[in-house]
């Protein structure tokens, strides 16, 4: 077989098949990044909290001694019931976003501005939102106690009383996730159907009666997102813990993710096998939320 | 519409809502307005305990000034200008490329690697921490901004792949049909066809992977130390550790450090919102 034979064979194997072949030629780099960088590091993280390893020398199988010892942690279990507390107080995000855009959807002038500066705080990086509310909080120059001294309450210290730490960062955090809700319902308010609401406007529908039954029924895909963003948003705090108490006072506003970077890169010694077994935890934890969207996407998919 | 458009109501509930306005949005923006008032003030306003009354004279200048002369602050926030970039071009490109794979051809495992990419990135940061920065040293990219930029790069692909498939799922498919029964090649057809398609949504990824990578700041701790590399997010504890208890400085310093996402928002909003929703809320 001559070159030439063999060079035009091959060119019409790849061109019988380029529509199964492009695809992943296409997907290939992508693949690869994502792979190296997150599909294999999940695995070796799993593996790794079975060893006791200290990020220098070798690491020693420990079984799962790693994941006992976490049963027996103070810590671990103030870490996760705070991870709780993040999960439930941050879906307020939801419907106070849902009740801010109902508010700003009008058509008054300068309504645009309003609404962009309604959703400024989400544009802002975690870590100004928490510079910001831990001077907001601040018990000698604080605003906070310069609106409660005026009504005569207060003084209060809310990053410094264990008590109320947490709570006092979730409240930073739903400033950025309810503007976030915010314009995910404003979008979604722009597609409900106006004959439908003028329809039930006839039928002598309206305020709550309206809003139930109308309203959020159409906006379902809005409440998915914002569901799904600050779920993961919950889990994911870190930044503002970081920067607002770094995990203190005495270690009341840890969660999962902290606790983990903490024990993995101490100051006291890298302890890398437990802070994988608590990052698994955690894992596993967002897997379960995982499966659940992805679930609601399938069936999506199927629908279409 | 709903609620009620305001021409509809009462006068009463108009002039309510529109004196409401100001003064909801002024509420809301409290403790921002607090920093930014603190940022105008001279220093001589702190030390006499008197942090609430209204700045002596104006000093901002002179505050943003030492921001940018007396603390490597420029130095953070050019080495965030070259963490955040490139990675918008990478993660873009890569995105664009598997969001036409996914988007256009049906094969096998299409749907699985599809739910791949968005489990991906969804998963906790703390999972890959470990083992992402084992692989940085590694690669002796550890204190780098190429370090960081890999993985970024690699992160957002998740994110943009379920934008970018979505996205090119909604075009219309009769268009690249045409296109191969007049017996174009395939990559011509992403060249040609799909990619000058994609621009609104390449528009608003990058405004909005812009914004996520520059406000990073876990992977900035994890993956870097000192002036040489970190983005401005991790550099501001340095900053404030600098300036103490200078209010008026610790203040315009977090300003400064927000402000190029805030600007780029403004400036793209469409984009921006478009990005936010998913593409999935029109």
């Amino acid at each position: 077989m001559t070159d030439t034979t063999a060079a035009a064979l091959d060119h019409s194997w790849f061109h019988r098949n380029r529509k199964t072949i492009t695809p992943w030629l296409f997907l290939l780099p992508a693949i690869l990044f994502f792979t190296v960088y997150v599909i294999y590091p999940i695995i070796q993280s799993i593996s790794l909290s079975f060893y006791k390893w200290d990020g220098l020398g070798e690491a020693e199988y420990v079984g799962i001694a790693n994941y006992e010892r976490l049963a027996n942690d103070r810590a671990f279990t103030v870490s996760l019931v705070n991870n709780l507390k993040w999960l439930l107080l941050y879906l307020l995000a939801i419907p106070a976003g849902l009740f801010i855009a109902l508010f700003l959807n009008q058509t008054v002038r300068g309504i645009r501005i309003y609404k962009s500066l309604f959703f400024f705080p989400f544009v802002i990086s975690q870590v100004v939102v928490g510079l910001v509310f831990t001077w907001f909080y601040d018990p000698n120059f604080g605003l906070l106690n310069g609106i409660l001294g005026s009504v005569g309450l207060g003084p209060i210290n809310v990053l410094g009383d264990p008590a109320l730490a947490t709570y006092g960062i979730i409240a930073a955090g739903l400033w950025p996730q309810t503007a976030y809700c915010m314009i995910l319902y404003l979008t979604g308010l722009n597609a409900v159907d106006p004959e439908q609401i003028e329809a039930a406007r006839l039928d002598g529908a309206k305020g709550w009666r309206m809003l139930w039954h109308i309203i959020i029924p159409q906006l379902k895909p809005a409440t998915f997102i914002a569901f799904v963003v600050t779920i993961i948003g919950a889990l994911r705090s870190f930044d503002l813990i970081s920067i607002m108490t770094n995990g203190g006072p005495f270690g009341s506003t840890r969660v999962l993710s902290f606790y983990m970077f903490e024990k993995a890169l101490s100051e006291y010694g890298f302890r890398m096998g437990y802070g994988a077994a608590i990052a698994v935890v955690l894992f596993f934890i967002m897997l379960f939320f995982i499966a659940y969207f992805l679930w609601s996407m399938y069936q999506d998919e199927k629908g279409r | 519409m709903f609620p009620t458009p305001l021409e509809r109501t009462s006068r009463t509930w108009q002039i309510g809502y529109q004196s409401l306005l100001p003064v909801a949005v002024i509420a809301w923006l409290l403790p921002l307005l607090a920093v930014a008032m603190f940022s105008i003030k001279p220093s001589g306003d702190f030390t006499g305990g008197d942090y609430w009354s209204w700045p002596s004279r104006f000093a901002g200048f002179e505050n943003y000034g030492r921001v940018f002369t007396d603390s490597p602050m420029p130095r953070y926030i050019l080495n965030s200008f070259m963490i955040t970039i490139p990675t918008v071009i990478g993660a873009v490109a890569l995105s664009c490329m598997a969001g036409f794979a996914l988007g256009i051809y049906r094969f096998r495992f299409n749907l699985l690697v599809f739910f791949l990419f968005i489990a991906g990135n969804f998963v906790p940061f703390q999972i890959l921490m470990i083992p992402v920065r084992d692989l940085t040293i590694d690669a002796g990219l550890y204190n780098t901004k190429l370090g960081l930029v890999l993985f970024h790069v690699a992160f957002q692909t998740g994110f943009c792949t379920l934008f970018m498939r979505n996205f090119i799922r909604a075009l219309p498919y009769e268009l690249i049909e045409a296109a191969r029964v007049e017996g174009i090649k395939e990559y011509q057809i992403f060249w040609h066809i799909v990619l000058p398609l994609m621009k609104p949504a390449i528009a608003a990824l990058s405004v909005l992977i812009f914004t996520f990578i520059w406000n990073d700041y876990f992977w900035a701790v994890v993956l870097t130390q000192g002036p040489q590399a970190q983005p401005v997010t991790a550099g501001i504890t340095s900053f404030n550790a600098q300036f103490g208890v200078a209010y008026h400085m610790l203040s315009a310093g977090s300003i400064v450090a927000a402000l190029p996402p805030v600007l780029m928002f403004f400036l793209m909003q469409r984009h921006f919102i478009a990005g936010l929703t998913l593409g999935a809320v029109k």
